[in-house]
Formats: structure tokens, sequence, C-alpha cells
């Protein structure tokens, strides 16, 4: 996993210079550190200088929390993100753990129930002191835990992308916030199909109404028009109704965040209706490689998803942690954006607390603004001062093996804006 | 007390008020003596969390234990109990200053994220906490007196009642994920930190609700204890078992029923309202039909027709799903569902059942006289009627 470590030169590439030559001094000193015997760096780290706090850490070891739906309706979603937190802290653990202790995972189940989200982060934190807790997939889980990481001061790494309009001291958010996932895409299909008009169809919550909204100021700005936005529960199967809507409006793009389950539903009554995706353009936010799973490639194949990752992206990172993943957990796995971004939650967790040389909450809060990680399957990425990520856009267009061709990505990392101006 | 029109002897009375009595001062004494010394300030308020269901659980008691009308929506009320105390909360963590960020400051926060630009009308009254705390009951007991008019009225019952209250439940989730302008959607209410000023996210205050919570289920079970013991708790009984013969004796049943449904209503809502204050947060997840027939199944788990019993029923179906989900988080689900059919196959009448049929009857026996363990109404009773509503 050699690769996976920090590359000094990179990593600083684009800093200030002050803070360049502190980082450079840190960094210099940390493959020195990687030589020394097991306990030698716990003895040059003693346990009461990086823990003033009476986190769950020891001489060797460090506590972390994972915190997703193993049970319930979500479990099909979360389970990828399991998945790859889990496998990033083996890798981590390999490399000889953080500040030379090794993580010890304690995992907790949310249920798909958002009172025990409450539950379980409370006593993560509380009881068991995690030094970080990896998890959250819905928004209404986010919500529910964010109150708890705040009161109790903990850590928490959210891997979903999400809808924007916060921000916490206490929450590393690696997944993309909406304006970063849908602006570019919007800009991409207008340009490459010169699109003029839009039909908006989301599941009923939160993220889709969000997401929606900024992609219609978006789109209103730019001259262009929405021809129909529309709605329905979770869980919902009959959409007949928005697709004979759909055929009277022909709108240029269909604009589709439609989640879970009713996905299945979507794509195969569009394709029982006669809408072709290779000549009518349908443009989603919300279907990764997971939900192909469900769906069925035959049935959205020629559709485009506008997200950060894609298992196909071809770079070295990407390459290994494909093959890491599926020897850790079978050949027929695959990894979704977020299960990619659950991946960067330990490392950067990592990262921070070399940076930091401590696990107190406070300093790995202060230290996140700038941690860079160079070993990411997606590129590259760097925290912003906001706690979210900067990363790429890009545009995959999904074949019928269930997997995606990435046709466009942005020339520059995107710069996340969760709270943005003009669009609200 | 009406009990003296009774014919049973003297004694057995006098014995039966101690046993209940004595049943409520030992459950008096594990919640607020017991379970304060021997828990840390974060499972104690997992068990006030519990403790909120025991609520519901109690008016199911008294609804389908005593009177035969089984409810598949308790959440319902539990629900709108909660809501009604979130709203109150949520608009005083509201305040202009607290909200400076957003477009429109001073409302809640998931309003302006929905592009709301004032306070619905409706949320106004809720500035007040008198008014919350009346609407807590009065909001779910004027709707369940509104379903149980146009139900009982019409003589729908049994397992058609059942099945309208779980579509109710639907309904009511799909109107408040739908409305997320107003009701905050599928997130629901959530960051509630202070009421009056008083930051209830503290440890002190998690303890002061817990024996606020304690102290109002006990008088809770006293007032169901009293339902049950007055004449309308036998005719309750009486319409549950034959529910003609009470017909043609005059009663108008239907009024009966409205009303032993609008009380169970109230105290759904009060165990929601509790709830909110102590977990900080209200969701539609515990108003749909899923949290309403787990309230169901505390209510079996401890035994239907017993009112100590539900309430254990409650604390150890959510104690086990806690330690379970703990200790095995992929398993756990299955563990409780071989909870539930075990208790099905082995213990129909719950945990209150086991009671009757094993330990009291050694308790009775050294008492000079009293063998007869006949059961009545009282908190232990054992027997499953014949003929219930749902059957």
């Amino acid at each position: 996993m050699s690769s996976d470590k920090i590359d000094a030169d990179k990593l600083t590439g684009g800093l200030p210079s002050p803070l360049r030559r502190k980082l450079l001094l840190g960094m210099a000193a940390l493959p020195a550190i990687g030589l020394l015997p097991r306990g030698a760096l716990a003895q040059a780290l003693p346990t009461d200088a990086v823990n003033t706090t009476k986190l769950a850490v020891t001489d060797s070891t460090v506590k972390v929390g994972i915190l997703h739906s193993t049970t319930g309706t979500m479990a099909i979603s979360e389970t990828g993100s399991v998945q790859a937190e889990k496998l990033a802290i083996a890798q981590i653990n390999e490399m000889g753990g953080v500040l030379g202790r090794k993580i010890e995972v304690i995992q907790e189940d949310g249920a798909s129930d958002w009172p025990t989200f409450a539950e379980k982060a409370r006593k993560l934190l509380v009881e068991d002191k995690v030094a970080a807790v990896f998890g959250c997939w819905t928004s209404a889980s986010r919500k529910a835990v964010l109150p708890v990481f705040e009161q109790y001061n903990g850590m928490l790494y959210y891997p979903t992308f999400y809808e924007g309009l916060e921000q916490s001291k206490n929450v590393i958010y690696t997944g993309q916030e909406a304006t970063q996932q849908i602006l570019a895409g919007l800009d991409w299909v207008t340009k490459e199909k010169g699109a003029k008009t839009f039909f908006l169809i989301g599941s009923d919550y939160i993220w889709p109404r969000t997401s929606n909204k900024i992609a219609r100021k978006h789109i209103e700005m730019h001259g262009q028009k929405v021809v129909g936005e529309e709605y329905f529960p979770l869980g919902h199967t009959q959409f007949n109704s928005v697709i004979n809507k759909i055929k009277l409006t022909k709108p240029d793009v269909i604009y589709a965040s439609v989640v879970g389950g009713s996905n299945v539903a979507f794509y195969k009554q569009l394709k029982a209706a006669g809408i072709d995706l290779n000549k009518q353009t349908l443009m989603t936010i919300s279907v990764t490689e997971d939900e192909m799973l469900g769906i069925g490639g035959e049935n959205i194949a020629g559709a485009y998803a506008c997200m950060k990752y894609f298992q196909s992206l071809k770079n070295p990172n990407n390459e290994k942690f494909v093959a890491a993943f599926k020897k850790m957990w079978g050949g027929e796995s695959v990894i979704g954006d977020v299960t990619q971004a659950g991946y960067l939650g330990p490392w950067l967790w990592k990262l921070t607390a070399e940076k930091a040389k401590s696990f107190d909450i406070d300093k790995i809060a202060a230290a996140s603004a700038g941690i860079e990680f160079t070993g990411a399957p997606e590129g590259y990425v760097r925290v912003h001062e906001n706690h979210h990520l900067w990363s790429k856009t890009r545009v995959g267009r999904a074949r019928t093996d269930g997997q995606f061709d990435v046709v466009f990505e942005t020339a520059d990392l995107i710069e996340p804006n969760p709270f943005p101006k003009g669009y609200q | 007390m009406t009990r003296t029109s009774q014919s049973r002897p003297r004694g057995r009375l006098f014995g039966r008020i101690d046993g209940d009595v004595a049943g409520i001062l030992l459950l008096a004494a594990l919640l607020i003596v017991v379970l304060p010394l021997g828990l840390d300030i974060f499972r104690l308020n997992m068990v006030g969390k519990y403790l909120t269901y025991a609520f519901v659980a109690l008016g199911l008691v008294l609804c389908w234990g005593s009177a035969g009308i089984l409810s598949l929506g308790q959440g319902i009320f539990f629900g709108i109990g909660g809501y009604c105390m979130a709203m109150f909360l949520k608009l005083e963590a509201s305040s202009p200053e607290a909200t400076k960020i957003q477009s429109t400051p001073g409302i809640p926060d998931f309003m302006d994220w929905n592009q709301l630009k004032a306070l619905p009308w409706f949320w106004e009254p809720f500035h007040s906490l008198t008014f919350a705390t009346v609407a807590v009951v009065a909001v779910p007991a004027l709707l369940a007196f509104i379903v149980g008019l146009a139900m009982f009225k019409r003589r729908v019952g049994g397992v058609y009642f059942a099945i309208i209250t779980q579509a109710f439940a639907a309904i009511l989730t799909i109107l408040i994920v739908g409305q997320q302008g107003y009701t905050g959607g599928i997130n629901g209410i959530t960051d509630l930190r202070t009421l009056k000023g008083w930051d209830i996210r503290t440890d002190e205050a998690k303890l002061v609700l817990y024996f606020v919570n304690a102290a109002l289920l006990i008088g809770c079970i006293l007032l169901c204890l009293y339902v049950r013991r007055s004449k309308l708790g036998r005719i309750l009984v009486a319409l549950r078992d034959k529910e003609d013969r009470v017909r043609f004796s005059g009663y108008d049943v239907a009024n009966f029923k409205i009303f032993v449904f609008c009380f169970a209503a109230a105290l759904s809502a009060v165990g929601g309202a509790m709830f909110t204050l102590q977990v900080g947060f209200m969701s539609p997840s515990f108003v749909g039909i899923v949290p309403s027939i787990e309230m169901v199944i505390y209510c079996a788990v401890g035994g239907r027709l017993s009112l100590l019993g539900a309430v254990y029923g409650t604390l150890l179906v959510n104690w086990a799903k806690t330690m379970l989900s703990e200790s095995f988080p992929e398993l756990w689900l299955f563990a409780m569902g071989a909870l539930f059919i075990g208790v099905v196959m082995v213990f129909p009448n719950g945990l209150a059942g086991l009671y009757q049929q094993f330990i009291a009857p050694r308790l009775r026996r050294p008492v000079a006289g009293r063998a007869d363990a006949a059961a009545g109404v009282d908190a232990g009773a054992p027997i499953i009627p014949p003929h219930t509503a749902a059957d």
C-alpha cells in the first residue's frame, strides 16, 4: 500500500508558503516515523499528549465507531460504505495505524431508524468515547445525530452526496454537496446536447427538493426552461402518469433524483413506455453502480449520471482500490460514489490526526482544513475550511453491464459551497 | 369506590387492592430509586425513552385489553403529541438571533430551506408553552374523537377498525413527509435545544426529565387503574365480551368505545411529548404503521390485560432491542423475531400471564384461606377472553 502513503511534494503543492513550510517539516518526519518499530511511535507521542480529553486511546490502540444501517430498508445502500470504511481501516492498520496506534472498530447498527441513529451515536461518544465516527447515510439520520455530535463534541465523517445547507465543526462531509454535483453536470448537458428544456423529477424529501431548487435556479439563470417538476413519496412505484407528462412536454433533458427502490420501477416503466434513453437524454444524480444492480443495466443503459466517482475511473489509485475492495468483499461487489466517499473518511482522519499530532476532537476539527489525500480513488481531494471536500465532478454514461463510461470530468476541483448565494 | 356494590368477600377485595398498590409501589421504587442509582445518565436517558412508549402500552391495555378495540394506529397519537411539543421547542430554538444566517431569520430552518417566507398560521400559537401543552393532549383526543365517532357510531369494529387505524397511520405519515415545508418532512423536527431557556440537552436536564416522566407514568397508571375499577371499566369489559348484551341493557356502546379510544390517544400523546423532550427531536418514523405495530407488541409481550405488565413488557422489549443490536449489529433483528414468536407460542398472555400462572399462586398460598386464584379485572389478570374484537 506504499502508494497510499502521503506524497509530501504533491501534498503541499497548492498551499500558501508559511503553512507549506510547516507542513513540509511535519511531513518530512513521517517516513522516519514509519521506520520506527511498533510501539516506539507511541512512546514518541505519549498517550497523555495525543489525548487530553479522555478518548478511548491507549498506548497501542485507538477506538473508532462505524454507524450505518446494517438492517432495514437502508441496509442495501449503506453496506457498501461499511465495507469501504473497514477496508480503509484494515489498510491503515497494516501500515502501522494512526500515530502508532492500531484502530479498533466498534460497529453499531442504525437500523434505518433515525432515533436509533441518535441513540447509537450517543452510545459511541459517551460510553465508548470513540475518537471518530464514520457513518450515517440519509440526511434524516445525519440531522438526527448532528445535535449529539455537537453536544458531546464528537467527529463524524459523513460519506453521502447531500443537499448542503449545513456546516459543522463536528462533521467532515466526504461526499459532494448539491452545487458541486449539479452545476457542472447541467453546464455539460447544455453544451453537449444543446438542452433548452428540463423536466425535474425526484423522490419527496429534502435532498431531491433542494437539488432541484438549485438546478431550477441554474437552468433559469441561463435562459433555459423547466417544463415540469414532480415529486413522489419514497418507495413509490407508479410513474406512468409522470411518464405521460414527459411524453407530452418532450423535454430535452429528464433530470432525475429518484432514490432507492423507486428507481427500479421508474426506469423499467420508462423503457416500457417506449422512451429510449439513447435518444431521450436523461441525467440522474441518484443512480450509482449500487442502484444499477437493482435496476438492471439494460433498463438504464444510455442514461447519464453526474457525480464525483465511478468504479470504471482509470487511474492507479482507483485500480488498486477496486482490486483491494474485491479481494476483501468478493469479486461480485460493485463500488458506487458513496462507497468511495466512505473509503476517504478513515484516511482523511488519519492524515488529520498526524498533522495535528493529536486525537483531540478540537485539534482534529481545526487541523482538517487543507488536508490533502493523494491516494483517493477519485484522484485527489482536499478538505475545505467549511469541512467539505474540493473534488472533481464527472459525468458517466450507463452501460448494459451495470458500469459507467466516464464521458466528462471537470478540469479543476470544484469548490464546495454548502450555502450557495443566489441559489436559495 | 364503586367496589362496595360487589358481592365479593371483603377480605378478597382488600387483598386485591393491596396487590395492585404493592405492584405499583414496586414499579415506582424500581423507576425512581433503583434505576437512577444503578444506571449512568446515558442508560437512564434510554430507559426514559422506553418509558415514553409505556404510555402508549397503557392506553392499549385499556383500549385493547379491557374494551377489545385493537388499534394499530397508536403511533398517530404518539406522533401528534410529540409534534406539538416539538413545534414549541423548535420555535424557541429558531429565534431571529439563532437563525440569522437564513434568508428569512426567525422561522425554523427547514421552512427556510423550503422557501417559506413566513411562519404558517397554525404554527403561530405554538409560541405559547401553555397552548402547546394543552394541544399535546387535546389535538390527539379530538382526532380520536372524530375517528371514533365516525367508526363506532356506524358499528365498525374488530379487524375492520384495526385496518382503518392502520390506514390513518399511513395517511398521516405521507402527509407529514409530503408537506415538508410545514412539518420538516422525513427528517422531522430536529435540533431542539431549550424549554423556556432551560437547556434540555444537558445531563442534569435529562435526569430531571427522567423523573418527571417516571412520575407522570405512575400517575397515568393510577388513573388507568381508577378507570378500570370504576363502573365504566366494567362496562368496557362487558362490551368486549358480549357487546350485544350491553347494548340490549340500554347502554350506548359507541360512547364508551369513543371514550376509551380518546383516553388511550391522550395517554399516547403524553408519551410522545415526553419522548420529544428527552430525545430532542420528532420525526414521521414514529407515526407510521411499523412503530404503531411495535407498540402493540410491547403491550402483547407484557400482557394486554395488565397495566403493570405493559410497562414491564415495554421496558423488556426495548432493552432487549438495544442490547442485542449493540452486541450483534448484524443478527439482532433475527433475535428479536425469535423473541416475539416465542412470546406468542409459549406465553400468549405475556409476562403478566406468566406471573399470574407461576408466581402469584406461590405468593398467595401463605396468606390464610385465600386459595382462589380466580381473576377479575385487576392489574395482573390472566385470562384472555374467549371472544375479543380482534378475533
